[in-house]
């Protein structure tokens, strides 16, 4: 290009449309054709608002955040937050902001979302009135709910519901309040609501139905605490969430004089121009062609690729209306709608299923040929990813459609393959990715799983609802295309750890031998990967099949990492480190100075630990069981530091001294501490327990988590520090200690059961099939009917365990390991030397340096050179 | 029964006394390491050799008795007897050091994770007592 200015795009919004909008313009390769400035009113880039809700089951805002770290610099896109236009000039084509500047553009690309609707009643401004919107809506239902106790939604449509969860969430006592004689009045028709309110009351959410709300009343102070209705009867609540429908913000352009609709939104042409040719809209604040403003993202993004693509020069792909599909996020609700659902098509016909019982409403709505147009499910959405894309494509259903609603055991449900879908067929309804998109990328570009299939078509990265139909989608083009994808645990084992776990479950195989011999696919000594895997899953069935559960028996012995052979952390000069167990944390004076007199006597290095207990290192293997000796014999166990197995459970000081606490922490940290310990995993496993909601003791940061709340516990799974934190997600709420405990039982055996070898809960909860969702399913709904089974192995666990320190001692066979040298029991390991560091020792590690520097460093007359045995 | 060692040879103890003794040949000389029985299958144990170093022995699933020098060249720390052992799909018999699990082949001492590194390799031999 030989022009040296570049015309100006000004978007104004960035929230998702708007980074479509940005994205695309990149894809389309014309970022660097304009200078792109960005208006945000926001103060912060644009976020995931789709998935808002997950901030109150642990993502932070940073984790919502739809850029790449650098992206707006990258494209060298000028963004400005906290700066929202307030005024357009078309004359002079500029835009004035909040803080006073102008800016000039060619083109101006108006995004501005939508706003919450609050009916005008009275009271409406009152202190504790919200609506839900904004990452900072949410801060502030979060910060005020803290000192509430009852909460009201106002507007029982999809995101009322929503709303309703979180408030549940909270641990408010909680209220919808809908004007429509049903939920969800725009999705579902009266069958699938009646299915939804008895689902949702079933969550403990209170659900009034056709009344309006009259006003909001307000205490002395100016604080909301009721609610009057058009019935006459009125709610005591502390909180109030408005969620009645949204409204396009169109305010600027109609004081600069655009065409604005009737009812709202910018009217658009099908290229998403407004009445200025040099302005165009996008997202929820545009009136499309059809005469509808669409307040889902996916016709967003369609629009946002519409004008990037003009902008490009390339042919752009008209906006004329889209699929208004939506399935509920909400906790433990499956509702899902889509297509035609109300059958307004002439010669509609219904299929229905409902079992009122259950909560359960199923219907299709198919053509006199039997092609699919639309459906409503309330109640098990199950097959909500499958059928969707199939909606309105013409094509007759591969089975009756009676099959695809009757539940398991009459005859269905059918289940339909990704095979029944055409190519054209949408399988990713927020990117607009279809199936023959899906498969390109597999056969194309050469993607072979189902993360760089989403990372390269985008499919399954909005509201994850179609991830199931993805990996369908993905396994079966791989087959086709005849890619042997290895899932196999190691060269000589071609199953995953799950499957192996089946195997030795189910034919009760105790040793990697006969494992290996029968189900290998190499012979031979197998290998450093198989070995130690093979032996935690034999430790974690050993009561199930009567083996001994103790690693160091038998050829467990042989399978175990050298630092399950020597129960203690191999340290970088060869010697040990010894973690003794401090069950959540709780120590006496005397154990502390029993460890003091340990470490000072065998010479340790002792370090806190990150997790809440000590560590003394740099003890030799002829020490360890001395050490230990003296250890048992105080009443300490070991800590299983250097096993795949329970960690820590860490705890604050709860209720018993802090005055926040609202449950005493430190006993039921000490409690799943003593539960758990020496229980064999796929990975280590942490726990903590914090006394409230403040959370000292960084529950969310482990693998099973727990919080006290004023009415029990509430149970975060998935967390994780190391490398890639992840904050744990909540599992079940206002728990009683039994609950509790059984839903861990049922949890950490179903991980065990479940996951690959050196999987953390976190990475496993983020592969399996379903999620959080199925894993909540199966543990809190028993939906595979294996709770008990779960439980039972637990239990079989907690009554086997034996502290395996306190067992190797008094064994003499177990103990002959302990020696430096096999041939010279009694001489020490010359190797192993420490030098002097802050009052403490460190290892010498100058002696390793080569083997002549160790020689040297030998005394000649040293009986080490010596006749053995 | 006695197998005589030659370079890189080692002991095959499918039909030994579990109280037959295990010996390495260094500098020239055999030495003294443990009882067969001391040494399960899959596992190895650490030797003091006369002049000062030491040798890590193992027995592999088919029962072979293999000794290697016992210092991780990539660590400099004495702990390769602690390794596990595994067998390649070409059926060589390695051990992975426990720190940084580099693999050793037994009967080479070629490093199957670094060509340009090789240990010591002692043969063996079974002593009936
Ligand atoms: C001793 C300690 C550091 C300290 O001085 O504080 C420690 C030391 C080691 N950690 Fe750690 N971690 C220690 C707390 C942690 C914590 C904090 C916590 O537990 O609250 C974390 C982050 C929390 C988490 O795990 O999610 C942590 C995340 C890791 C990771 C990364 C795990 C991940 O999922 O990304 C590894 C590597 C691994 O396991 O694969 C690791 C591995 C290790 C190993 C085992 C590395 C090794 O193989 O030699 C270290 C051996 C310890 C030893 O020799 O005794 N350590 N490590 C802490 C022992 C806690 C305890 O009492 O048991
Ligand atoms: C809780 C919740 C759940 C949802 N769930 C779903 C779902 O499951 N599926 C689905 O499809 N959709 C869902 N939606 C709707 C979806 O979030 C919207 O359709 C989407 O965000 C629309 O994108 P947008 O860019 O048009 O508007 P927004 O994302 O709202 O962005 C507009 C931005 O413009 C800014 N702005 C406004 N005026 C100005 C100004 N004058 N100057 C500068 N900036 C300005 C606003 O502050 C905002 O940041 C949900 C919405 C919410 C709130
Ligand atoms: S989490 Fe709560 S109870 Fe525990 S120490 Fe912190 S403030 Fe106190
Ligand atoms: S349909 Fe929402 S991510 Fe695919």
């Amino acid at each position: 290009m030989t022009t040296t200015t570049r015309p100006t795009v000004l978007l104004v919004g960035y929230g998702m449309v708007g980074h479509r909008f940005l994205e695309a313009l990149a894809d389309a390769g014309a970022a660097d054709r304009y200078r792109v400035v960005v208006l945000a009113e926001e103060p912060r880039h644009a976020y995931d608002r789709v998935a808002l809700t997950s901030y109150f089951s642990g993502k932070t805002p940073e984790d919502l955040l739809l850029a790449e770290d650098g992206f707006a610099a990258k494209h060298g896109y000028e963004i400005h937050l906290s700066d929202p236009a307030t005024a357009i000039d078309r004359e002079a084509r500029t835009v004035t902001t909040a803080s006073g500047r102008s800016i000039a553009y060619d083109t101006l690309v108006l995004a501005t979302g939508s706003y919450p609707f609050v009916p005008p009643v009275d009271g409406k401004d009152a202190e504790g009135c919200f609506v839900y919107r904004t990452i900072e809506d949410l801060h502030a239902i979060e910060a005020y709910a803290a000192g509430s106790r009852v909460g009201a939604v106002v507007g029982g449509g999809l995101l009322g519901l929503e709303a309703a969860g979180a408030l549940k969430g909270l641990g408010l006592q909680t209220h919808v309040v809908e004007f429509a004689p049903r939920l969800m009045p725009v999705q579902v028709d009266e069958g699938g609501g009646e299915a939804l309110r008895r689902t949702i009351e079933e969550m403990g959410v209170v659900v009034h139905t056709g009344i309006g709300t009259t006003a909001v009343t307000v205490s002395p102070e100016g604080a909301a605490n009721g609610m009057t209705f058009t019935d006459g009867s009125s709610l005591d609540t502390d909180l109030v969430v408005f969620s009645a429908g949204v409204r396009p913000r169109d305010q600027l352009a109609r004081d600069c004089g655009l065409k604005v609709g009737e009812r709202g939104g910018i009217a658009v042409d099908e290229n998403c121009r407004t009445s200025d040719e040099n302005v165009f809209a996008i997202g929820e604040c545009a009136l499309a062609v059809d005469g509808r403003v669409y307040g889902l993202v996916a016709p967003g993004y369609e629009m946002a690729g519409a004008v990037a693509h003009q902008l490009a020069d390339k042919a752009a792909k008209p906006f004329t209306g889209a699929d208004l599909s939506t399935k509920l996020k909400l906790l433990g609700v499956d509702v899902a709608s889509f297509g035609d659902a109300f059958g307004t098509t002439p010669g509609a016909l219904d299929v229905v299923y409902s079992d009122s019982r259950s909560g359960i409403y199923k219907k299709l709505v198919v053509t006199p040929e039997g092609a699919l147009l639309g459906g409503i499910l309330v109640g098990d959405a199950e097959a909500y990813s499958s059928l969707r894309p199939l909606a309105g494509t013409g094509t007759p259903l591969p089975v009756p459609a009676e099959s695809l609603v009757l539940p398991a055991g009459a005859g269905g449900p059918v289940s339909l393959g990704s095979s029944a879908l055409p190519d054209e067929a949408v399988v990713c309804n927020c990117h607009n990715v279809t199936k023959g998109e899906v498969r390109a990328a597999v056969t194309e570009h050469s993607c072979g799983t189902v993360p760089e299939v989403k990372k390269c078509t985008k499919a399954g990265t909005g509201c994850g609802s179609c991830i199931k139909l993805l990996s369908t989608i993905v396994s079966d083009e791989l087959e086709a295309s005849g890619i042997e994808v290895d899932k196999g645990l190691c060269p000589c084992f071609g199953q995953t750890r799950a499957e192996l776990y089946e195997i030795v479950r189910v034919k009760r195989i105790s040793t990697h031998r006969r494992l290996l011999a029968e189900h290998g696919r190499l012979g031979g000594e197998g290998c450093e990967v198989c070995k130690p895997t093979v032996g935690s899953i034999i430790a974690s069935l050993a009561p199930e099949l009567e083996a001994s559960g103790h690693v160091l028996d038998g050829e467990q012995a042989a399978l175990q990492d050298t630092n399950d052979h020597f129960l203690a952390n191999l340290q970088k000069n060869g010697s040990y480190s010894v973690v003794p167990r401090i069950p959540g944390g709780e120590i006496t004076p005397e154990g502390l100075i029993v460890i003091g007199e340990v470490a000072r006597d065998f010479g340790l290095y002792t370090k806190i630990t990150g997790g809440q207990r000590i560590d003394l290192f740099g003890a030799t293997v002829d020490q360890l069981p001395l050490i230990w000796t003296r250890l048992v014999e105080a009443g300490f166990e070991s800590g299983h530091a250097y096993g795949k197995s329970l960690r820590t459970v860490k705890s604050c000081v709860g209720s018993t001294w802090c005055r926040y606490g609202v449950q005493d922490s430190v006993a039921m940290a000490i409690h799943l501490e003593l539960r758990y310990r020496g229980l064999r995993s796929p990975h280590k496993l942490k726990s903590a327990v914090s006394g409230c909601a403040r959370e000292c003791a960084e529950a969310r940061g482990k693998d099973f988590g727990i919080i006290a709340t004023s009415n029990g516990w509430n149970l975060y799974v998935g967390g994780n520090g190391g490398a890639t934190p992840r904050h744990a997600d909540l599992l079940a709420q206002d728990l009683d200690d039994d609950q509790l405990i059984k839903l861990i039982d049922r949890f950490l055996m179903f991980y065990i059961r479940t996951a690959d070898r050196l999987e953390r809960t976190s990475a496993w909860l983020e592969r399996i099939e379903g999620g959080l969702d199925h894993v909540r399913d199966v543990v809190v709904h028993d939906s595979l009917g294996i709770a008990d089974e779960l439980e039972a192995l637990m239990a079989n666990h907690v009554s086997d365990y034996q502290d395996e320190w306190a067992a190797t001692l008094a064994d003499p066979d177990r103990m002959r390991r302990f020696v430096s040298f096999v041939n010279a029991p009694g001489v020490e390991d010359p190797s192993i030397r420490f030098t002097p560091e802050r009052g403490q020792v460190k290892p010498d590690l100058t002696l390793l340096a080569t083997e002549a520097d160790l020689l040297a460093a030998l005394d000649p007359d040293n009986s080490l050179l010596l006749e053995v045995r | 029964m006695t197998t005589v060692a030659t370079e890189t040879a080692f002991a095959v103890a499918t039909e030994a006394a579990a109280t037959d003794r295990i010996e390495v040949l260094a500098e020239g000389a055999w030495a003294p390491v443990c009882d067969l029985e001391r040494l399960a299958p899959g596992r190895g144990v650490a030797a003091l050799l006369p002049d000062g170093r030491q040798a890590a022995v193992f027995r592999d699933h088919l029962d072979r008795i293999h000794a290697i020098a016992n210092r991780d060249p990539f660590t400099g720390a004495y702990v390769l007897s602690r390794g596990l052992l595994g067998s390649t799909a070409d059926g060589r018999v390695y051990v992975a050091s426990p720190l940084l699990k580099q693999r050793f082949d037994l009967v080479t001492g070629e490093c199957l994770d670094d060509e340009s590194v090789r240990i010591v390799v002692h043969p063996t031999r079974l002593s009936p007592a």
